[in-house]
């Protein structure tokens, strides 16, 4: 059962990623990248690590994906004429996935580890405790400095980035919030009794 | 006959199949009848009558509009991808459906009893934002491509902070599960111990942004009627907009089925010299699902720069303290311990 189901996600997986690349649409090709994701997901969870796999469709589907699909969607290039040029770029490519395949067979070739720590490689759970909570344990305990540095990096990644983007404009209108909500209607308007056949 | 239904894998895919059904079909019976209610009480409040013409006190209008969707014709708009263009609907419908097989009724009466529950329908609610935008590009015309556009950026600023709020939660009760959510709830005092009082201000922002999440009005913007017409639905007909309506409504009732469980203690009985049950359960969440369909009748509709600022500016910062407040005063044992209810581990 555990077997077919791993038959299942790898063969989705796989049919995702090389969809990916050679569907002619890349709106086609970002929903090909969501099945991969969702099958290597479905993966995690047959491997026992649970919440890496939800984290993987909340992170990578949930919120990444949909940038993708926003900014491929309002893209107006004409992606036709681009795929023209895969023929061209063919050879270098195949150069490129032979060099990374050869490092992968040198380096699963002589691997070589500890064997404690091999024992503890296969299971992703330890047997007295979930997944959620193991992870909690490394990371936040073992780990802590490590992760808050992890963090650190990120918020200057956001710092910068939101420096290099940031413009102050004074030519634009802006709507002020809170002088929209504190507007009453005694200041707003007046209310004036008009008789007829005089007007104001 | 329990070695078929336990050993046998085509028993258990049986059992399996058998359980889901008991759990859809009611759920879908039920939604004729929610639809129905939430346009009785909108009528109500407006001083209409509402559905009162098929059958007795129009109780049976929804499955006639349901007739009437099904017989109609599915139009494809020219230069539609039809593939995504049918997908979509589906999407929307069963990403919200299969939300509900980690949601207990009662003590152990949940399809999928996972340790990450809560983490699964957040990660399920994330993907309902790709039938909507999916819907929106395939129509391949400019209201709907708007209102899909508008839809996901809505979508993902709430998801934020429901994420944070959830978070709270966890820390409160220290499980993934919602079996331990709510039996971390359990108490002496019934009602008083359940989380709505100590996680009181993050209910408000909870239904909130459970409105934004659903898209239900105020802040139906992907659909405004007066500026996109129907926004990402406008070319659908027939089976896959009632796809789409269904879906929107299971996202509606799961989030009316969320707020039970997190804030008001699922099955737990209020009174402590009343049993626990299912029945409670439901109750609450036609109580939650009563709100929802007040707000739509009594609020009107957002504009588009004050959803966004709400979400980031206000909700955001919000949670996230909150966030910070409540592991400080779970650590702590704050206010009696009303933070730190931690059935497992901790």
């Amino acid at each position: 059962m555990i077997a077919f189901a791993f038959y299942l996600f790898a063969v989705s997986a796989i049919t995702g990623g090389l969809f990916t690349v050679i569907s002619r649409q890349p709106v086609h090709s970002v929903l090909w990248l969501i099945l991969a994701f969702l099958s290597s997901a479905g993966l995690f969870v047959l491997l026992g690590a649970e919440f890496v796999a939800m984290l993987m469709v909340i992170v990578y589907v949930g919120a990444v994906m949909v940038l993708f699909l926003f900014v491929v969607m309002m893209l107006d290039v004409d992606f036709a004429a681009l795929r023209g040029e895969m023929a061209k770029y063919m050879p270098l490519a195949l150069l490129v996935a032979l060099i990374l395949l050869m490092q992968f067979v040198m380096v699963f070739g002589v691997w070589e580890s500890n064997a404690a720590a091999e024992s503890l490689r296969l299971q992703a759970t330890p047997a007295d405790r979930h997944n959620t909570e193991a992870l909690g344990l490394i990371l936040y305990d073992q780990y802590f400095l490590l992760f808050q540095l992890a963090g650190l990096i990120l918020l200057v990644a956001m710092i910068g980035a939101i420096v290099l983007t940031l413009r102050h404009r004074t030519d634009v209108k802006r709507q002020d919030v809170l002088a929209q909500m504190w507007r009453d209607p005694a200041k707003a308007m007046e209310l004036k009794d008009v008789k007829p056949g005089q007007g104001l | 006959m329990a070695d078929f239904f336990f050993n046998n894998p085509l028993g258990i895919g049986l059992l399996i199949v058998g359980q889901i059904m008991l759990l859809v079909l009611p759920l879908l019976v039920a939604l004729a009848f929610l639809m129905y209610a939430d346009r009785k009480v909108w009528a109500a409040v407006q001083m209409r009558r509402g559905p009162n013409v098929v059958g007795v006190f129009g109780l049976l209008q929804s499955f006639a509009d349901f007739l009437k969707y099904i017989v109609k014709e599915v139009v494809f708009p020219a230069g539609a991808d039809k593939v995504i263009f049918l997908l979509a609907p589906m999407i929307t419908l069963v990403m919200a459906l299969v939300a509900w097989a980690v949601i207990p009724f009662n003590d152990g009466w949940v399809l999928s009893n996972i340790n990450v529950a809560i983490l699964y329908v957040f990660a399920v609610s994330s993907l309902e934002v790709y039938g909507v935008i999916m819907g929106g590009w395939a129509s391949n015309s400019k209201y709907p491509f708007l209102g899909a556009l508008r839809s996901a950026a809505q979508m993902i600023s709430y998801e934020v902070s429901i994420g944070l709020i959830i978070i709270g939660i966890i820390i409160s009760s220290g499980s993934l599960n919602f079996g331990d959510i709510v039996n971390a709830q359990r108490g002496d005092w019934g009602i008083f111990n359940w989380y709505w009082i100590p996680h009181f201000p993050m209910l408000f922002l909870f239904f909130i942004s459970a409105l934004a999440e659903t898209n239900r009005p105020p802040f139906d913007l992907p659909e405004a009627e007066s500026e996109l017409v129907a926004g990402y639905q406008v070319e659908y007909s027939s089976t896959p907009f009632l796809l789409f309506m269904i879906g929107e409504l299971v996202a509606v009732v799961l989030m009316c089925a969320l707020v039970s469980l997190m804030f008001f203690g699922g099955w737990l009985s209020p009174v402590p010299f009343l049993p626990d049950g299912i029945l409670w359960m439901i109750l609450k969440m036609l109580l939650a699902f009563f709100m929802f369909a007040m707000v739509k009748a009594i609020t009107p509709r957002y504009r588009y720069d004050q959803l966004m600022r709400v979400g980031w500016k206000v909700f955001l910062p919000l949670s996230l303290g909150w966030v910070v407040f409540v592991s400080f005063a779970a650590k702590f044992d704050w206010f009696w311990g009303a933070f730190a209810r931690w059935t497992t581990g901790g």
